[in-house]
C-alpha cells in the first residue's frame, strides 16, 4: 500500500476518502454472502433451461423456432444486433468521454467495460445459435470467403473483443497492485496469486506510470473507429441485401447510434444496480447519472432523426414495397411495437430527463430500463419487419417466436448477467486509482451512513496489518 | 444495360466468361477495402489468402465450348394447368424429379396482379443471376456459379446462416428446417449439388437448373412436363432453345418477343426471361383467378414424414 505513489491525487483527497474508496472499491472481493450465491445459482438454473432448449434444437433443427423460409432470421439475429449494441457502453464511457477529457464518469467506467467484454461475448454466441448446422463452424475459417459480410463481423468483433479486454485489463492493472497489496493475508491463496501475477510488477513508479498512460492513450485512439466499424459491419448483414427497408446508405450509421444508444442505457442500469448492491453511493452520484441522462437524452433525438430521415425520404415517395413496409409498421401487425418504441423508447425517456422533476436516479435509470427494452424491440422490428416485406406475389408471412427462442433468449440474459456478476467478484467494480487520481471526490457526496456488515470487516483488520 | 454474356451475340466464350468478369464496381470497390482491413489486420489477411472461393464446379467437360444455360418462359402459354384441372405441372414434375420436401416448390407459379385487376400466373425457378446476390453473401462459398452459369449450392459445405435466403431478391431459397421426409430411393443416391438428393437437414436448398438432365440430352423436369409447352430451356452459347416441340434462335427468340427479366432494374442480371402475358396463347381467361394448390405425392410413400410450412 506504501508503494502505490500518491503523489498524483486528486483535489479533495484526504487519506479518509481514499482509505473508503478503497475499501469500497475491493470490498467485493474479500467475501462471498449466500445472496451472492442463491443469485448465481438462479442464473445457472435459467441458463441450464436454456441449454436444454438448445439441446432441442440441436436435435430437431431450427423446425422448433418460428422462422420460416420468409422471415428467416428472427430473435436470435435480433438479439444479436441488441447485445452487439450495448458493448458500446464501454467504448463511449472509456474512450469516447476520456478523449473529451471528461472526468466525471472515472467511477463507472469499468462496469461500463465489462458491459463491453460481456455483451460481445454473449452477442456473439447468437450467431452460432442461429447456424443450420452448428457442427461446421470452422467451415467460416477452413472455406471463409472475405467478400460475405458474415466474415466482416468476425473480423470485427474478434478484433472489437480482443482490443477491449486488453482496454478492460490495462486501468486494472494499479487495482490489481492494490488488491495484491491490501488484501494479502486475508484473501485466499487463488486471488492472490491472481493478483499478484495481473499487476504486472505494479509499484506505482514514475515510469510505470508514464508507460501505462501511453498505453491507455493508445487504446482509447484505437478502440474507437474499431467499435464504429463493428457495428457498421453488423447492419451491412442487413445492408448488403436488396431487401426494401435494408437498401440504405444511412443503416451503419443508424445502427452505430443505436448501440451507444442502448450502450448507455445498459450502463445506467448496471451502475444503479451496483451502486446499491455495493454500497458505492459515495462515488456513484446523481452526477453521473445526469450527465448520462443528458447523454441518453441527446441521443433519443440522434435517434428520432434517424428515423425521421428515413421514414421521410422514403415515406414521401413511397416506392415500391414501402408503402407495405409503412403500413406494417404503423398501423399494422407491428404498430404495437412501434409505437412503443417511438412513444417508449425515445418521447418518454427524453422527457424523464428533461424534465427537472424526475431528472433524478430513480427517473433516469427507469428512462435506461425503457429505453433497453425498447431498443431489444427496435432490433427485433428491424430484422422482422424488413423480412416480412414480399419479395413476390405472395401473402406476407407471420413470426411467432417459439419457447426455445425465447428460452435461449432468457439464457443469454442469465448469462450475462452470470459474467458480470463473476467479473465483479474478481476484479475491482471501481477503477480505485484513476478515481483518487484524477476526479477525488464526489461534490456534495456524503460517506455512507450505514455500518460495515460483519462479513466486510475482514478487509479493515487486513489493512490495519 | 448491355450484358455481353446474355445477349446472344455469338461472342466466343472463355472459361472466364460466365463468372469472372472485371467489372468496376462492387467487386473491385470490395478489393479495394479488403485490401485496407488487410493492412490494419493481420489476421484478416491471414485467412482471406488462405480461403480463396474455390470453384467447385462439375462442368465444362467438352474441350473449347462452354455451355451457358439459359431459360424462358413464355408467359402467353401458361394458364397455370387451369385449363387441365391439375395443379402445376412444371412445379410437380420438379417436386417428384428431385424428392423436394414440403413446402418446397422450387419452381413455384406466383399469380401477380397485372392492369385491369386481372392476373397472370409466373412460373419462378431460380433467376441464376450472373451477379448473384447470394453467391456474393455466402460467408463459405457453398453456393457458387459453376462456369455453365448456373448458380448451385453444395449442402454438405453449407453452415445454414441463411444470409443467401435474406439476400435472394425473388424468395428461391428454401431451407431444411427439420430433418425432410425423403423416399428409401434417395438411400442409394450419390450426393451432388446437380441434383441435391437426398435433402440434408439445416441446410439450403433450390432449383438447379437441371444441367445434369441436359448433359443427358433431356430437358429439365419442369420444362419436360408443361403441357402447354410455356418453358424453353437452351444455350446461350450455342444460341439454341427448345421446349420439346420446337426449337429456337434464343437470341432472336427473346428480341423478337420483348421478353424480360424479373427485377431488371436489381442488376441481378438473370438467366431466366420471360416473354409477357396472362396465358392468352392457351386461352385463358386472365379474370380466371386461382390454381390447384400444390402437392407432394412421393412423401406419401414416407412413413411419419413430418413437413413445415412455408
Amino acid at each position: 500500500m506504501e508503494a502505490l505513489d500518491r503523489g498524483h491525487a486528486a483535489p479533495g483527497v484526504t487519506p479518509e476518502w481514499r482509505e473508503r474508496l478503497e475499501r469500497r472499491g475491493l470490498a467485493p472481493l474479500t467475501g462471498t454472502s449466500r445472496r451472492y450465491w442463491i443469485w448465481v445459482a438462479f442464473l445457472l438454473a435459467v441458463i441450464g433451461w436454456a441449454l436444454y432448449a438448445y439441446s432441442r434444437q440441436l436435435d430437431e433443427g431450427l423446425i422448433v423456432t418460428g422462422m420460416r423460409d420468409r422471415i428467416l432470421w428472427g430473435v436470435y439475429i435480433a438479439s444479436f444486433v441488441f447485445f452487439i449494441g450495448i458493448s458500446h457502453a464501454g467504448t463511449l464511457l472509456s474512450a469516447i468521454l476520456r478523449v473529451t477529457k471528461a472526468r466525471w464518469q472515472l467511477s463507472v467506467t469499468r462496469m461500463a467495460e465489462f458491459i463491453t467484454v460481456v455483451a460481445l461475448l454473449v452477442g456473439a454466441l447468437f450467431p452460432l445459435i442461429d447456424m443450420g448446422r452448428p457442427d461446421r463452424l470452422l467451415n467460416m475459417i477452413v472455406y471463409g470467403r472475405w467478400q460475405s459480410p458474415l466474415l466482416w463481423d468476425i473480423f470485427a468483433i474478434s478484433t472489437y473483443l480482443t482490443g477491449s479486454t486488453l482496454y478492460l485489463y490495462l486501468p486494472l492493472i494499479p487495482d490489481f497492485a492494490l488488491a495484491r497489496d491490501r488484501l494479502g493475508p486475508t484473501a485466499a491463496r487463488w486471488r492472490r496469486s491472481l493478483f499478484t501475477i495481473a499487476a504486472l510488477g505494479w509499484t506505482g513508479t514514475p515510469e510505470q506510470r508514464k508507460a501505462l498512460d501511453r498505453a491507455i492513450s493508445l487504446m482509447m485512439i484505437v478502440i474507437i473507429p474499431v467499435a464504429v466499424s463493428v457495428h457498421t459491419v453488423v447492419s451491412w448483414i442487413f445492408g448488403m441485401t436488396l431487401r426494401v427497408s435494408f437498401n440504405s446508405t444511412i443503416l451503419g450509421a443508424y445502427f452505430v447510434a443505436g448501440a451507444i444508444f442502448s450502450g448507455i442505457a445498459a450502463i445506467v442500469v448496471l451502475m444503479a444496480v451496483l451502486r446499491k448492491l455495493l454500497h458505492l453511493e459515495e462515488f456513484i452520484t446523481k452526477t453521473q447519472f445526469v450527465n448520462l441522462g443528458y447523454l441518453m437524452a441527446a441521443f433519443t433525438l440522434i435517434m428520432g432523426y434517424g428515423n425521421l430521415s428515413e421514414y421521410i425520404t422514403h415515406g414521401y415517395k413511397m416506392e415500391g414495397g414501402f408503402p407495405f413496409h409503412f403500413e406494417q409498421l404503423m398501423t399494422g401487425p407491428f404498430s404495437i411495437l412501434f409505437w412503443s418504441y417511438i412513444v417508449g423508447g425515445l418521447v418518454v425517456p427524453g422527457l424523464i430527463i428533461l424534465c427537472p422533476r424526475t431528472r433524478r436516479i430513480a427517473g433516469i435509470t427507469t428512462a435506461a430500463v425503457l429505453v433497453l427494452v425498447t431498443m431489444w424491440i427496435e432490433r427485433y422490428l428491424i430484422v422482422v419487419a424488413g423480412l416480412r416485406v414480399p419479395l413476390m406475389a405472395y401473402e406476407p408471412a407471420s413470426y411467432t417466436p417459439t419457447w426455445v427462442e425465447f428460452s435461449i433468449l432468457a439464457g443469454a440474459f442469465a448469462l450475462f448477467a452470470l459474467l458480470i456478476t463473476l467479473f465483479a467478484k474478481l476484479f475491482p467494480v471501481i477503477s480505485v486509482w484513476e478515481v483518487a487520481d484524477h476526479r477525488g471526490p464526489e461534490p456534495g457526496s456524503e460517506p455512507l451512513a450505514a455500518p460495515e456488515r460483519p462479513r466486510r470487516t475482514a478487509l479493515a483488520e487486513g489493512s490495519a496489518t | 444495360m448491355a450484358e455481353p454474356a446474355s445477349d446472344g451475340s455469338g461472342r466466343s466464350a472463355d472459361a472466364a466468361g460466365a463468372t469472372g468478369r472485371r467489372r468496376l464496381g462492387r467487386r473491385s470497390l470490395l478489393a479495394i477495402f479488403a485490401a485496407t482491413a488487410a493492412a490494419t489486420i493481420p489476421i484478416a489477411g491471414a485467412v482471406a489468402s488462405a480461403s480463396a472461393p474455390s470453384a467447385a464446379a462439375p462442368a465444362a467437360k467438352q474441350v473449347g465450348r462452354l455451355r451457358r444455360w439459359a431459360m424462358v418462359i413464355d408467359l402467353r402459354r401458361c394458364d397455370g394447368c387451369q385449363s387441365i384441372g391439375k395443379p402445376p405441372q412444371c412445379t410437380q414434375a420438379c417436386i417428384e424429379g428431385h424428392f423436394a420436401p414440403q413446402p418446397m416448390e422450387w419452381i413455384e407459379i406466383y399469380e401477380a396482379p397485372i392492369a385491369g385487376r386481372a392476373t397472370q400466373f409466373i412460373p419462378t425457378p431460380c433467376q441464376h443471376c450472373q451477379n448473384a446476390p447470394c453467391v456474393n453473401v455466402c460467408p463459405v462459398g457453398a453456393t457458387f456459379h459453376t462456369p455453365e452459369g448456373t448458380v448451385l449450392i453444395d449442402q454438405q459445405r453449407c453452415i445454414g446462416c441463411r444470409i443467401c435466403m435474406e439476400a435472394c431478391p425473388y424468395d428461391r431459397r428454401f431451407f431444411n428446417w427439420g430433418t425432410a421426409p425423403q423416399p428409401p430411393e434417395t438411400l442409394f443416391m450419390q450426393y451432388d449439388a446437380e441434383h441435391q438428393s437426398p435433402a440434408i437437414k439445416g441446410t439450403v436448398m433450390k432449383c438447379d437448373l437441371c444441367p445434369d438432365m441436359a448433359r443427358a440430352g433431356r430437358l429439365p423436369y419442369c420444362a419436360a412436363a408443361c403441357p402447354n409447352k410455356a418453358i424453353y430451356y437452351g444455350d446461350l452459347e450455342e444460341d439454341l432453345a427448345t421446349n420439346g416441340a420446337e426449337v429456337v434462335s434464343l437470341s432472336r427468340f427473346l428480341a423478337t418477343h420483348a421478353s424480360y427479366r424479373l427485377k431488371e432494374d436489381l442488376g441481378t442480371e438473370p438467366r431466366v426471361h420471360y416473354i409477357p402475358g396472362h396465358g392468352e396463347a392457351v386461352g385463358r381467361d386472365p379474370y380466371r383467378k386461382g390454381r390447384l394448390a400444390t402437392e407432394w405425392p412421393w412423401q406419401q410413400r414416407v412413413q411419419g414424414a413430418k413437413t413445415w410450412k412455408r
